[in-house]
């Protein structure tokens, strides 16, 4: 009566452990893979052939050295919000914000450098543009901390919801600082005067690149060595055992949250100081959101977070080269950073489960 | 042996976890119409086991055999295609449901609530259970919570049920209840598996026991064919002899007064009803009562997590001088110098930090410290950790291995390594052995009595009442909330606390 | 001057995607998974539509459409489309077990990406010979009202004066909420919801239950996208116009606690919310109008922290939502 039975044919296991160079060996066939998939699309839709796909995207990022630098203040801003994201993320305060935290901070710069351009010395104009647009930031992200810490109110969603309210505000601003008037848009500000125009250090780009590697190196330190950060990382772990070693969660989260605002905000401070000298309500361009992906591919570790954020700017880069080369839409950078991504976030699962194939025991002690 | 027909029967099964083998060739049956006790300590595997039954894991190896048929359980509802139900310790149920929606959970067919609910009462009445319908589970306790487990694995037509420590949380009489229930379901044909660690339960309802131990099967007898003191040497795998010492304390004086002390829970759930006592230094301060009885809210409180409605807690330093532990947070009130250690039940869940390294978890309690207002100061955790590990052989690879990782007696050792290690001059333990296996269990208590002996004041919440028994120097017991009575570890037993765990406010 | 009559069919047609996008996350929800991919999802619903019926529009002569395939195209193919991004975010949050905030707004990218990649390239790519996106002629079958709109009056103009796909979003509505609440299909997605634990244990199987309500949910949701181009926008793709109706019902979500029924009505508050800009004075200061288009923003912030001071049990999200369910987890 050896009836077929039917059993599950391989089951998964969580991985006790797992060593950090076959995590990354795991990454790394992922973007691979992923590249491969691209260069198939790309194929596609251009009918060139892969080799010469991959040189464009190169020489999209790096070919000319103003591209470079380019570039390498594309991940600069992407790396200071992402990093502005990340502690809130290690507290497992899901701040979706730092788009709106970015706004506002580069809003509060805008202000300062229209309304107070003749009135005060440029060097206290771009002093007060500093601490406005990095308060400002910090204000925007501390009211969804303190609706978390009072009532437990989803961050994810007011988050979102301050992002939009945020972006009402730059373009209720747009328009009363239009010029001209009528055309919906502030244009360079202060273009003859610059004043409130961060100043130059070597080159127009590598202001933000420091400020990115300083900010980098801090909150490097401020997680791994400091009071606050071991005590965002317990709060993160378990809340209960927070309030057991007498920290006060709540507490926790606005400081944590004044900082992760802080930092968006200085980013939008570099945005309309630094690079662009004049704000829109696309002034960070959905960084707020790419940020959480760079933060979290980078398991919340400002090192990696380095290539993370390099290394979806390189495809950003690269594609919009595709796009231009081949007269294609610039939203083809989107598609390829999205299977980027998916593929990455699919590949955690086997760095943290593994598939064991069932062993055919028990069958002849039936 | 009895000739009965076998209704569940398991050959070689086997199950790991990573690292950790839960269950290893386990060979066991389980006759119809009988009540068969699966016994064995805190982590021998038998939730693991029968979890296996019920479909919620899948054997690594073996083979199940339902009534004479090999059956593959890859999930809850195989289960219950073959008849198989599970009352779990931790109810699966949903709580913004009411206890209908909950028994027909999963089930096929057209919603129709009123028949439903006839046939509920119709199990009911058959079995001698009360059951409200339409309440919702978030207004329920626990026992009634029980309830509706039972009836929906009933109302399934399960003629196997497991129930994996039932009366856990349940008080005497409800136990008393749910034994005659069991009864009943017997007479009706049904086996039942009834997972303890009870001994006097295990002799009062069951026909048969097994006994596993480290994930083995080691035994099957008829349970009057048995007696106490073998079950408990085949559960422990070495003759025992529960002896622990208890020595003399020594100049005992006040250190913690608390008076007419009265919590409320969020949900309005009166937790401690005027509790008044004082604990000693250089005595362990015993409390016991059934589960959920206000012991848990009691340590917290004293620890500062609980907001407190009513009473007061003082503190006598050694010269004399008083604080005031009420409102105040755990820091406010280690900075008043008052030091003060609490081992709490959930180890991983509120005294470590699973994720974190050992050393990570030595600075929870002392990370403030150190020179710099800023920065960790990571070398004195790093010591720490050594010396803890060191001291109280504490098995992991390193002391940069997440804590989450090691067994749980290992994780105790480091909690409780760390909460002493501090000296303090205030001892709180909640179930300081749960899930420890014999040695493991000793080392904690030789620990606490050094703390005793050093001078700390212990208080130590338990549920094996032998162990208060002879551990303790005095005992309080909680009943509802309430205290019913303090005796004298020395000159009582275990049945003179038992009865007091039940009298409410009486004494 | 307002007229009630001019503006509750605007509010309406406003209101549609978001009854539709809420509609399909809301059931998505209610099985546990937060999907912040739902803005993507309508891209790719409402670029899909388009290009199918492009290539239909392409391969017939002009004005020899079937109306029935002009209609059934279209349709096809942004369900295809949309439950495509469904078994995506599925297989990788189910499946897979990945964070769903971070699948979803990979989704999200990518899908807006993909909307107007397409949305730009479509004439490039098929060598079209055509200026620019317009299915006119597609459009006016989806937007067709009923017979009798016009010849009642305001009664005719308040409700029938729209397209098909309005009324099919109420009537999902209505159903999703019965079966929500009525059926057994019902009670276990929402027992999936709120205790995977729990409902596996009673014999639910949760991962069918993620799969099936997420991918219909997404298919609902990319109705959202088709009728706001074939309707709303008469046919007409323009990158980004369809903005951020995705997040907003995403919102609306939260706005009707949870039921679809509730979404009717609070679509279309949400609709009017969303141009009532256009209706309140502002005289020559045009610049208030951005900021009243902050309302419906503001509105679903408050009722968010409002719902969560008043912590009732009934009215919040699924107690698992956002987290993943491992059968074997310990």
């Amino acid at each position: 009566m050896q009836q077929k039975i039917k059993e599950p044919r391989f089951h998964i296991v969580k991985r006790a452990d797992i060593s950090s160079k076959e995590a990354w060996i795991i990454r790394v066939i992922a973007i691979v893979a992923a590249l491969a998939l691209c260069a198939i699309i790309t194929m596609v839709c251009t009918g060139d052939n892969p080799i010469s796909i991959f040189a464009t995207i190169f020489k999209g990022a790096f070919g000319t050295q103003r591209k470079t630098w380019i570039t390498l203040q594309y991940v600069a801003i992407l790396l200071i919000i992402s990093l502005a994201l990340t502690p809130a993320f290690k507290m497992q305060f899901w701040n979706i914000g730092g788009e709106g935290q970015v706004l506002m901070g580069g809003l509060a710069a805008a202000a300062c450098m229209i309304t107070l351009s003749g009135k005060l010395p440029n060097a206290v104009i771009i002093l007060l543009m500093i601490v406005t647009s990095i308060l400002t930031g910090a204000i925007w992200g501390v009211i969804p901390a303190l609706f978390k810490a009072l009532w437990n109110t989803n961050e994810t969603l007011s988050t979102l919801m301050m992002n939009y309210i945020a972006t009402q505000l730059v373009a209720y601003f747009t328009i009363v600082w239009e010029v001209p008037k009528g055309s919906g848009k502030i244009g360079i500000i202060n273009q003859n005067s610059n004043i409130g125009w961060l100043p130059n250090i070597g080159n127009k780009y590598l202001l933000s690149i420091i400020a990115a590697v300083l900010v980098t190196i801090g909150m490097f330190i401020y997680l791994k060595y400091t009071k606050h950060g071991y005590e965002i990382e317990v709060v993160g772990e378990s809340r209960n055992t927070a309030r057991y070693v007498g920290i006060s969660v709540e507490k926790v989260i606005i400081r944590t949250m004044l900082l992760s605002g802080a930092i968006c905000g200085l980013a939008g401070l570099l945005l309309v100081g630094g690079i662009n000298h004049t704000i829109t309500t696309t002034i960070s361009d959905g960084q707020g959101f790419t940020g959480v992906m760079v933060s979290w591919l980078a398991k919340f570790n400002p090192i990696a977070m380095i290539f993370t954020s390099l290394l979806i700017i390189f495809m950003d880069r690269g594609a919009s080269e595709i796009s231009t080369a081949f007269e294609l839409n610039q939203s083809f950078a989107d598609i390829l950073t999205g299977i980027i991504l998916f593929f990455i976030i699919g590949c955690e699962f086997f760095i943290r489960y593994k598939i064991i194939a069932r062993k055919d025991l028990g069958k002849e002690n039936a | 042996m009895e000739n009965k027909e076998v209704a569940i029967s398991l050959r070689g099964i086997t199950k790991t976890f990573g690292d950790v083998t839960a269950n290893c060739n386990v060979n066991l049956d389980v006759h119809k119409g009988e009540i068969l006790s699966l016994l064995g300590e805190n982590g021998s595997g038998k939730t693991t086991l029968m979890n296996m039954l019920a479909g919620i894991y899948y054997p690594d190896a073996g083979q199940i055999i339902i009534n004479g048929k090999e059956a593959v359980i890859r999930s809850p509802r195989d289960a219950f295609d073959l008849g198989i139900g599970m009352v779990h310790q931790h109810f699966k149920l949903i709580d913004v449901f009411d206890a209908t929606e909950n028994i027909i959970l999963g089930l096929e067919g057209k919603l129709n609530k009123k028949e439903a609910e006839k046939k509920i009462r119709e199990i009911c009445d058959k079995y001698g259970f009360e059951i409200n319908t339409s309440k919702k589970i978030y207004d329920m306790s626990v026992s009634e919570k029980q309830t509706v487990e039972i009836v929906k694995v009933l109302y399934r037509g399960a003629d196997i049920l497991i129930l994996d420590e039932p009366t856990a949380v349940l008080t005497p009489q409800e136990t008393e209840k749910l034994f005659n229930v069991m009864r009943n379901m017997k007479k009706d044909g049904k086996s039942i598996v009834i997972i303890t660690h009870k001994l006097n339960e295990v002799q009062s309802i069951s026909d048969r026991v097994a006994v596993l131990r480290h994930g083995e099967f080691i035994s099957d007898m008829t349970t009057s064919g048995t007696n106490a003191q073998e079950m408990t040497d085949m559960m422990v795998g070495h003759p025992v002899s529960l002896n622990i010492e208890r020595p003399e304390p020594v100049d005992p004086k006040p250190r913690i007064v608390v008076e007419n002390l009265t919590v409320v829970d969020e949900e309005g759930i009166v937790k401690l009803d005027d509790v008044s006592f004082t604990a000693n230094t250089g005595e362990i301060l015993g409390i016991a009562g059934i589960s959920g009885c206000g012991q848990k809210e009691l340590l917290r409180a004293i620890a500062g997590l609980e907001i407190i409605k009513d009473g007061k807690i003082t503190y006598i330093h050694q010269d004399g001088r008083t604080e005031e532990l009420l409102g105040k947070s755990p820091r406010e009130i280690s900075d008043l110098g008052v030091k003060l250690s609490f081992v709490p039940e959930d180890r991983l869940g509120m005294g470590l930090v699973g994720n974190m390294n050992l050393a990570d978890n030595m600075m929870l309690r002392s990370y403030r410290s150190g020179k710099s207002r800023f920065f960790t100061e990571k070398k004195e955790p790093r010591k720490l950790a050594e010396k803890v590990v060191n001291k109280l052989q504490v098995a992991t690879p390193s002391i940069d291995t997440p804590v989450r990782l090691l067994s749980g007696g290992n994780v105790q050792k480091i909690l409780v390594g760390r909460e002493i290690s501090s000296r303090p001059k205030v001892l709180l333990t909640a179930y300081a052995v749960r899930g420890l296996d014999i040695s493991s269990s000793y080392q904690i208590y030789d620990l606490i009595n050094k703390q005793k002996e050093r001078g700390a004041a212990v208080l130590f919440v338990g549920e094996d009442l032998d162990v208060l028994v002879e551990l303790c120097d005095r005992i309080l017991v909680l009943c509802g909330g309430k205290v019913t009575g303090i005796v004298d570890g020395r000159n009582t037993d275990k049945y003179t606390l038992g009865s007091m765990m039940t009298q409410k406010g009486e004494a | 001057m307002f007229s009630l009559v001019a503006f509750i069919p605007r509010a309406v047609q406003q209101g549609v995607p978001l009854l539709l996008g809420s509609t399909g996350e809301t059931i998505t929800e209610k099985s546990g998974n937060l999907n912040l991919g739902i803005p993507g999802v309508m891209y790719v619903g409402g670029i899909s539509g388009v290009i199918g019926s492009f290539f239909y529009e392409q391969s017939v002569p002009s004005g020899n459409l079937n109306g029935f395939l002009a209609i059934l195209i279209p349709l096809l193919c942004a369900l295809t489309g949309s439950l495509l991004m469904g078994l995506l975010y599925c297989f990788l949050t189910v499946s897979l077990r990945a964070n769903q905030n971070v699948t979803g707004l990979a989704m999200t990218t990518f899908g807006i990406g993909f909307g107007n990649f397409f949305g730009g390239s479509l004439i490039k790519l098929a060598g079209a010979d055509v200026p620019s996106i317009s299915l006119s002629a597609t459009s006016a079958y989806f937007s067709k009202t009923l017979p009798f709109a016009s010849s009642t009056g305001w009664f005719g103009k308040v409700f029938f004066s729209y397209g098909f796909l309005a009324y099919v979003a109420i009537i999902i509505a209505v159903i999703c909420a019965y079966v929500l609440r009525k059926t057994r299909v019902g009670l276990h997605l929402r027992a999936v919801g709120e205790d995977p634990a729990a409902a596996d244990a009673a014999g639910i199987d949760v991962k069918k239950y993620k799969y099936v309500s997420t991918c219909l949910g997404c298919m609902i949701a990319g109705l959202g996208g088709l009728y706001y181009v074939m309707d709303y926008a008469c046919g007409v793709w323009s990158n980004d116009a369809f903005g951020d109706r995705g997040w907003l019902a995403i919102a609306l979500v939260i706005f009707t606690i949870w039921k679809p029924d509730v979404g009717i009505f609070s679509s279309i508050l949400f609709g009017g919310l969303y141009i009532l800009y256009l209706y309140l004075p502002s005289g020559t200061h045009t610049e208030y109008k951005e900021l009243y288009k902050m309302i419906p923003y503001i509105v679903t912030l408050v009722v968010l922290v409002f719902t969560s001071m008043r912590n009732k049990k009934e009215d919040q999200p699924p107690k698992s939502l956002g987290t993943n369910y491992f059968r074997e987890e310990r």
